[in-house]
C-alpha cells in the first residue's frame, strides 16, 4: 500500500505489553494488536498523539532531532511557539527561558507567533471571497487536516489552503538572516514542537513541496533542560535580547489558544477542541444539519495547543498564564525585552504572501471497503453476515477495537471470525473448536506470555 | 450479476432528536462504497431534508435506500397529513411549519426545493390526510 503520511509516533514493540490502551483510544481506528503488540496502521493515522498520551509504559516515542544538530550550521535559530513560554510556573521568567536556549547553544531566538500578523490579513481576505466554499477552515492543527483527509474528504474542499505561522516565521526569519548576509546554507531554524502532528508536518508537508523548518526539538526535553537549569540556579542571571521586532500583539500572543484564530474571523465563527469534538461536529456537518458558518477553528487537542502531547504543563494553567501574558502586553507590560528599533513582519508582506499558499490537500479516504464499487458492495455484505455472529461489545479482545472493524479485518483478509472471544466459546460448545486451538488464538493477538 | 443493496430506516414524527440519524447511516454506507465525494454530499443534503420534513409533518415514516453500481434510489414514504398542493410545495420558501418548527432552525420552506436540486430525479406523490411518498434517484456515472 502507498504510504501517504510521514508519522512523528512511533510504536516500539521492545516494550509494548500489548494492553491495548493506544488501539482503544485511536479516534480513526488505526491501532491493532498482534503478537502481544500494538501495530499501527500508517494511513489511517493523524498524529493526534492520544496513543502517546494514554500508553501506560512509554511505547510510543515521538521521533524529533537531537539537540546537537543545530552544531551543523553557524545560525541556529530557535523557533519557540508562545506555549513554551506557559509551561513554566510563575517565578520563571521569560528572559531565563530565552538565556538558557541561548546557553544551550541557539544563536537567535523568534516567537513562532509573529507568523500570525501576515496570516491572519491572508486569511481575511479569503473570508472576502465569496466564491470560496463555507465554512472555511483552518489548517493551523496538521492533525485536523489529516483527520480531514482520511474521515471527511468532502471538506478538503473547506480548508484554507495556507501555511502555518511557524512556516511563515520561519521563512521571514531565513529571509531576514539572508539580508544581513548570513548564508541560507549555514542557517538551521529548529522549532520546540508541542505535538507530533508539528512534526510530522514539516518531515512531509501536505500541499507543500518543502519545509522552511530544518528541525524539530520536542518541547518536553528543552522544558526539561531549562527548568533543570533555573532549579540548580545555573542560569537566568544574564537576560536575551530578542531580534529587531516590533512587540507581540496581545492577540497574537494567544493564537495557538481556542478562540485564537476564531475571534479574529469575520461573520459566524466557531472554534472546537479535542478530537473527538471535532469528529462529532464534523459529521453533523457531513449530515448538513449545521449550515451558515463562516469560519471553523479546529484543534485536535483539548485546549488546543496548550494541550499538546509534548508539553509538561498542566494545560489549564498555561491558557491562564498565557491570557495573563497578553493582558499585560495590551497594558504595555510585557516582560518580553525586545530590540524596539525592529522592523514589522508586514514590511515583508510582499514577499511572504508569494509563499504563504500551499497547494492542494487532497482526500484520502479511509472508510472505503473496496475501490471498486461492486467489490465494495460483496464486502459489505460480508461484513453485514459476519456482524450476524459478533456480540456488539467493542471489548477488544479479538484484537480489533470494535466488532465492526473486526469484520471488516476479516473481509480485508487480516483477521479471522475465530478471533472473537464469543465466537470462540460458541464453537467450543458445538465441538468445532478445541479449547487448547482458542488458547493458541489468543496467544497469537495477545503474545505468549500472557498466559 | 450487478451487485444490489437494500436498507431501511424508521423515521418517528415529532422526534428532532434523532433528525439526521437515516441520512448519516446512509452517508457511512455510501463512504464505505467508495461514492465519489460529490454524489455523497448531494445524497445526504436531499435525504436529510426529507428526513427533516417527515419528522416534521407526518406521524411516522420509511426510509428506503437501494443502491445498485449504476444508481442510488431513496424512497422517504410517510403516514401523515399529505401534501395538498404539490406545485406549491416545491416553491422555495412556501411552508407549512409550525411556529415551534420553526423556532428549532426548520422549516424554512427550503425542503422540498432543496431535495430536487440535490437530486438527479426525483418524484413526488402524495395523498391528503393519508401521507407523502418523495422518490429521488441519484446516478453514479454521468448520464447527462
Amino acid at each position: 500500500m502507498v504510504k501517504f503520511f510521514h508519522h512523528a509516533l512511533k510504536f516500539r514493540k521492545e516494550i509494548c505489553i500489548g494492553c491495548s490502551h493506544c488501539m482503544n483510544e485511536c479516534p480513526t481506528q488505526a491501532i491493532r494488536i498482534h503478537g502481544g503488540k500494538a501495530e499501527l496502521t500508517d494511513n489511517r493515522c493523524i498524529d493526534c498523539g492520544k496513543c502517546y498520551m494514554v500508553c501506560p509504559v512509554g511505547a510510543i516515542i515521538v521521533e524529533a532531532d537531537d539537540l546537537s544538530r543545530i552544531f551543523d550550521y553557524t545560525h541556529r535559530v530557535a523557533l519557540i511557539p508562545n506555549i513554551l513560554l506557559g509551561q513554566f510556573p510563575e517565578g520563571v521568567s521569560i528572559s531565563q527561558i530565552c538565556s538558557v536556549l541561548m546557553e544551550a547553544g541557539f544563536t537567535h531566538i523568534f516567537e513562532v507567533e509573529h507568523g500570525t500578523r501576515v496570516l491572519e490579513d491572508e486569511m481575511i481576505r479569503m473570508m472576502e471571497q465569496k466564491e470560496l466554499p463555507r465554512p472555511l477552515i483552518s489548517t493551523f492543527c496538521p492533525a485536523i487536516v489529516r483527520l480531514i483527509q482520511v474521515r471527511f474528504p468532502m471538506f478538503t474542499d473547506n480548508l484554507m489552503l495556507l501555511k502555518a505561522p511557524l512556516d511563515i516565521a520561519a521563512m521571514y526569519y531565513r529571509r531576514k538572516l539572508e539580508e544581513d548576509g548570513a548564508s541560507p546554507a549555514d542557517t538551521g531554524v529548529f522549532y520546540i514542537t508541542p505535538c507530533a502532528a508539528k512534526i510530522a508536518a514539516i518531515k512531509s508537508p501536505v500541499g507543500e513541496e518543502s519545509s522552511p523548518i530544518t528541525g524539530v526539538i520536542n518541547m518536553d526535553f528543552i522544558y526539561n533542560k531549562i527548568y533543570t537549569k533555573v532549579k540548580q540556579g545555573l542560569s537566568g542571571k544574564g537576560s536575551c535580547c530578542l531580534p529587531a521586532m516590533q512587540p507581540l500583539q496581545p492577540e497574537e500572543m494567544v493564537w495557538s489558544l481556542t478562540e485564537g484564530e476564531s475571534a479574529r474571523m469575520p461573520g459566524r465563527t466557531l472554534a472546537i477542541d479535542e478530537v473527538s469534538n471535532v469528529i462529532e461536529f464534523l459529521e453533523k456537518m457531513e449530515n448538513e444539519e449545521i449550515s451558515d458558518i463562516d469560519f471553523l477553528e479546529l484543534r485536535a487537542c483539548d485546549q488546543s495547543c496548550a494541550g499538546g502531547i509534548l508539553t509538561s504543563g498542566n494545560r489549564f494553567f498555561t491558557v491562564e498564564r498565557l491570557r495573563m501574558r497578553a493582558e499585560e502586553a495590551a497594558r504595555g507590560n510585557d516582560s518580553m525585552i525586545y530590540d524596539t528599533a525592529g522592523d514589522s513582519i508586514r514590511d515583508h508582506s510582499d514577499y511572504l504572501n508569494e509563499h504563504l499558499k500551499v497547494t492542494q490537500i487532497k482526500p484520502r479516504a479511509m472508510d472505503k471497503l473496496d475501490e471498486d464499487m461492486e467489490q465494495a458492495m460483496l464486502k459489505m455484505r460480508k461484513v453485514q453476515e459476519i456482524m450476524k455472529d459478533l456480540p456488539y461489545v467493542d471489548c477488544g479482545i479479538c484484537g480489533s477495537p470494535t466488532c465492526n472493524s473486526l469484520a471488516e479485518d476479516i473481509v480485508q483478509g487480516k483477521a479471522n471470525v475465530n478471533q472473537c472471544i464469543y465466537v470462540q466459546k460458541r464453537w467450543e460448545q458445538e465441538g468445532k473448536l478445541q479449547p487448547k486451538e482458542s488458547m493458541e488464538i489468543l496467544k497469537e493477538i495477545w503474545g505468549e506470555d500472557k498466559f | 450479476m450487478a451487485e444490489r443493496m437494500q436498507f431501511e430506516y424508521n423515521v418517528d414524527g415529532g422526534n428532532f432528536t434523532r433528525a439526521g440519524f437515516a441520512s448519516s447511516e446512509i452517508k457511512k454506507i455510501l463512504k464505505k462504497l467508495n461514492v465519489d465525494i460529490g454524489i455523497i454530499k448531494r445524497t445526504v443534503v436531499a435525504t436529510y431534508e426529507g428526513e427533516v420534513n417527515i419528522v416534521a409533518h407526518a406521524y411516522s415514516g420509511t426510509i428506503y435506500v437501494d443502491i445498485d453500481t449504476e444508481r442510488i434510489r431513496i424512497t422517504l414514504k410517510d403516514e401523515g397529513p399529505g401534501i395538498p398542493d404539490i406545485d406549491q410545495a416545491m416553491e422555495e420558501g412556501y411552508s407549512t411549519a409550525s411556529s415551534q418548527v420553526r423556532e428549532m432552525g426548520f422549516g424554512a420552506g427550503m425542503g422540498l426545493p432543496n431535495m430536487k436540486k440535490n437530486a438527479d430525479e426525483m418524484q413526488i406523490s402524495s395523498e391528503v390526510d393519508k401521507g407523502t411518498e418523495v422518490e429521488i434517484v441519484m446516478f453514479l456515472h454521468n448520464k447527462e
